[in-house]
């Protein structure tokens, strides 16, 4: 499949060519090995899902693909070039985008605030400039708000647009997370557990935000997914990890009937 | 009644007054929406070249005359411009309420034919396209928010902008055509049809001429002196005729500029921004507006809760009569001046009512205590009282003679009789011209002579000549003794209640009364969580026992208030239940306008009357309920029924 330039996904989308690409990647903290020489790659335009049972390395695996882990083996390609070793903030300032499992917003501020600090990427005026706030500054933020104001309305949280965010119940927190990462116009969004702990209406909400993101903006989706239902209704692409190792790579249906994965998932008898 | 075939100065529709306010008001705004965080503005030039592209459009698309187009949305501009330019092209708008489930849509456009609608989104979009293969003679649609629809096939589906590009674009092809077609229009031709959500049978479709729309909002804005400095924000429903004669009728009549929210979430803070002059709304809004200054009052410090009461007091004793005008004391004044400052000015500011100068309720009876709130506080709030099929206006309170009991007198040229059995006809150039389809609905409501029977029973008082309405005629009966049943007059004192957001009561026939109660989840979650109550679901709110013995208070004081009427005594409550479901529209218990469909609600929970009447301590019921999505599901209850004291009348008299 990695040989082809692009595919056509079970729901009839052409996606492009891939963006990055992941090769033997292998990650050890002391002696225990969170990933074992996994590659796989992501194409453009696609929604490509990292699942598996708990402790299988999903969230080590986007640690790596966001900096936030050095791995000890292996090499991320991205972009068609090889990545060196980089901190998490030069990988986002490269495209890369991301939310997490346990929302980190700054409870203190207002929604708008908070999805404007997600365009920190686009702002080229330094602290002095922003704050005489004359000529450059002042036209930076007007563009800047105006592409956030498109996303708020995106995400339909119009209502809260002037709440603090402590003030926000669990769900709306999930989607103004959503919102920022997006407003950073990411190549590569990366969803850390999106629909976690939420009830079955919104994941309804933040299934139809993720297709229609990825519609809309043509937005590259990696995501990391617990519930097996929203994961093969939404992604074209599933990587499987069990124990730190891939066990399956494919499309939902092929990742359904592959052996391994049904045996990770519903155990097997030792016998 | 005699009728002019052509209105004065050739104005004979909509379009024609579109023609007038682009020259006469052509740089001030018609409609302003917020969008991205700012209110975008359109003047009355620029909502005439929207029209006229959207109009072209229409035409290119192959909309004839005569051919109806239905508009489903939220109160939008593209709406209402998607209303005036079908009647440029001769076609006739037939608004449907964008929560309509698919069903009851199907039976709508089923019903007039139409062959085009202009829709939100996805959603509306989603809904036609599951009905689409019952509807034979649809052909196309238009959206306008084109947010996942990129992969739908658009062979007969396509984006509102489109259109109104290609009707640019083919501006010269047919512009001959769309101002042939506009001329046409007179006096006599469709304005509208609205289909009436009815709280029995199916929905009929109301035809209204120009004439009845356009004669309807002169009198009414001459009666309010309305005029092209009114700012209104448009919330309400498109399908109710309400929002159709303000937002159109008054708006092109007048040149005002018409507001649209956000989003329903953020209406309340639009309201605020935009500061209306000239405001509408049912009471259940005005309900929700006072239960959550209640509610914020009870979160309040000490401090502020006490200035509060105090000033609210005072404008309860002297504010109604300073509105109307009448003399008060010269200290009274003082201090409600002093009040305006501390108190009404910023409740008004944060309500939104800063700047109203005519503000209307109508649809049902207003809760006298709600609406002497309001007064008090110096809004102008008015009452009137019509329906679809006379365009709105019967009556209306003319300022300074406005009480929460009447309705007031006959808006310009209304007559009123009032039949022997109390029922109310009236006839009026907004007399509507038939029900679509439906001769024998016509024949039955609307005589030869024009007369139109309303279905509700009132009386003009001597005095005031004023209107006063009793309850729907059909709903008035008698109790097993013979003394009156008016349920609406008991259901509206337990609505004042913050607590109590619907109310039901039974016992036509009966020997006794009940009543079904749904809570208020924002009202009693709020006092829930001060209690340290906790609760998962509504329906365990719902029956939790403080709830209902709180509940019980209320009820009983409503006794003692009914028990005051010698003539209503018999409708007090003896037992009660509070409902572990709201009433909702998508279950048919409900008017898309809330109202409560008696008949419905008393068939579909007929087991817990019974329960009521059989004297049990608690009932077990399984509900049906559809989602929005149409899906069907079922939750059962156990619901727990309370006795209510009642006042003895029998007492009462021997005590006199």
């Amino acid at each position: 499949m990695s040989t082809q330039d692009s595919y056509v996904t079970e729901d009839g989308r052409t996606i492009g060519p891939t963006v990055m690409e992941m090769k033997n990647i292998t990650l050890r903290f002391g002696g225990v090995k969170a990933i074992t020489d996994i590659s796989f790659d992501i194409r453009e335009g696609e929604i490509r899902a990292i699942i598996g049972p708990n402790g299988a390395g999903k969230s080590s695996m986007l640690n790596v693909i966001s900096g936030f882990y050095v791995p000890q083996e292996g090499e991320v390609w991205y972009k068609g070039a090889k990545r060196p070793p980089m901190r998490p903030y030069q990988v986002a300032q490269q495209g890369i985008a991301r939310t997490f499992q346990n929302i980190a917003l700054f409870e203190g501020m207002t929604v708008l605030d908070n999805v404007m600090t997600g365009r920190i990427r686009q702002m080229t005026t330094g602290l002095l400039g922003q704050a005489i706030w004359k000529g450059k500054a002042e036209r930076e933020e007007v563009e800047n708000r105006e592409a956030v104001e498109k996303i708020i309305d995106f995400l339909e949280i119009q209502a809260i647009r002037k709440t603090p965010v402590g003030r926000l119940p669990y769900g709306l927190k999930k989607r103004v997370e959503l919102a920022r990462a997006l407003a950073a116009e990411p190549s590569i969004l990366l969803l850390d557990e999106p629909m976690a702990g939420m009830n079955v209406e919104e994941k309804e909400d933040m299934s139809r935000f993720i297709l229609d993101m990825n519609d809309e903006f043509g937005t590259t989706i990696a995501l990391i997914e617990h519930d097996m239902g929203v994961v093969m209704d939404l992604s074209d692409r599933v990587v499987v990890m069990d124990y730190g190792k891939k066990i399956g790579d494919g499309t939902p249906t092929e990742v359904r009937n592959n052996q391994a994965v049904i045996d990770a998932y519903l155990g097997v008898a030792h016998d | 009644m005699a009728q002019s075939s052509q209105a004065a100065g050739g104005l004979a529709s909509i379009p024609a007054l579109l023609q007038r306010n682009a020259t006469l008001f052509a740089d001030k705004d018609a409609y302003r929406e917020k969008e991205f965080g700012i209110w975008q503005r359109w003047t009355w030039a620029d909502t005439e070249k929207e029209i006229e592209a959207l109009a072209l459009g229409l035409i290119n698309l192959g909309v004839a005359e005569g051919d109806f187009v239905a508009v489903i949305g939220r109160n939008r501009p593209y709406f209402y411009w998607s209303m005036v330019a079908a009647q440029c092209v001769g076609a006739v708008p037939v608004p449907v309420y964008n929560d309509s489930a698919a069903d009851e849509m199907e039976y709508i456009l089923g019903h007039c034919g139409a062959k085009y609608a202009i829709v939100q989104d996805q959603e509306q979009v989603d809904k036609i396209i599951d009905i689409q293969d019952n509807l034979h003679q649809f052909e196309h649609m238009i959206y306008i928010d084109p947010r996942g629809l990129r992969k739908y096939d658009h062979h007969a589906l396509h984006e509102f902008s489109h259109i109104q590009n290609q009707g640019r674009a083919a501006y010269d092809e047919w512009i001959t055509d769309l101002q042939e077609r506009t001329a046409k229009l007179t006096y006599d031709s469709t304005c509208v049809m609205l289909y009436t959500s009815g709280t029995t049978g199916k929905p009929k479709g109301v035809v209204l001429s120009n004439r009845n729309v356009i004669e309807s909002a002169k009198n009414s804005s001459e009666f309010d002196n309305l005029g092209a400095g009114e700012e209104i924000l448009a919330y309400l429903p498109m399908a109710w005729v309400g929002d159709f004669i303000f937002s159109i009728g008054q708006a092109y009549w007048t040149g005002f500029c018409v507001n649209c929210p956000e989003s329903p979430d953020t209406m309340m803070t639009d309201l605020r921004e935009i500061g209306p002059t000239y405001y509408f709304a049912p009471p259940r809004v005005f309900e929700t507006q006072l239960t959550s200054v209640t509610i914020r009052m009870e979160d309040a410090g000490p401090m502020k809760r006490r200035m509060f009461k105090h000033f609210m007091a005072h404008a309860k004793k002297v504010g109604g009569a300073i509105l109307d005008g009448k003399p008060v004391g010269a200290m009274d004044k003082l201090k409600y001046k002093l009040g305006e400052f501390l108190v009404y000015g910023p409740l008004k500011d944060t309500l939104g009512f800063g700047r109203v100068r005519v503000g209307y309720t109508a649809g049902e009876a207003i809760g006298p205590e709600i609406f002497e709130f309001y007064r008090s506080l110096g809004i102008n709030l008015k009452q009137l009282y019509g329906q679809t099929e006379a365009t709105v206006f019967i009556t209306a309170q003319p300022d300074g003679e406005v009480r929460a009991d009447t309705v007031g007198v006959p808006s310009p040229d209304v007559e009123i009789k009032i039949a022997d059995n109390g029922e109310i006809f009236y006839r009026s150039p907004g007399t509507f011209v038939e029900y679509y389809n439906n001769p024998e609905s016509t024949a039955s409501t609307k005589d030869a002579e024009g007369w139109v029977a309303t279905g509700d029973a009132g009386f003009f008082e001597e005095d005031s000549g004023h209107l006063r309405i009793i309850d729907r005629a059909k709903d008035v009966g008698k109790m097993a003794d013979g003394s009156m049943f008016a349920p609406k007059y008991v259901e509206n004192k337990l609505k004042f209640y913050p607590d109590i957001l619907e109310a039901v009561l039974f016992g036509n026939g009966k020997d006794r009364c009940v009543a079904f109660i749904n809570i208020d989840l924002t009202a009693v979650g709020n006092w829930a969580e001060r209690n340290n109550i906790a609760y998962a679901s509504y329906q365990e709110l719902a029956g939790h026992p403080k709830v209902l013995d709180s509940i019980r208070e209320q009820v009983e004081t409503v006794n003692k208030s009914v028990a005051a009427d010698p003539m209503l005594a018999g409708c007090q409550i003896h037992r009660f239940l509070v409902l572990h479901k709201e009433l909702d529209a998508d279950d048919g218990e409900m008017t898309r306008t809330r109202k409560v469909r008696r008949v419905i609600v008393e068939d579909k929970f007929k087991d817990l009357i019974d329960a009521l009447y059989s004297g049990a301590s608690e009932v077990s019921t399984v509900t049906e309920v559809t989602y929005e999505d149409g899906r069907k599901g079922s939750i059962s209850a156990t619901l727990e029924l309370r006795d209510a004291a009642v006042v003895s009348t029998a007492a009462k008299v021997a005590a006199e």
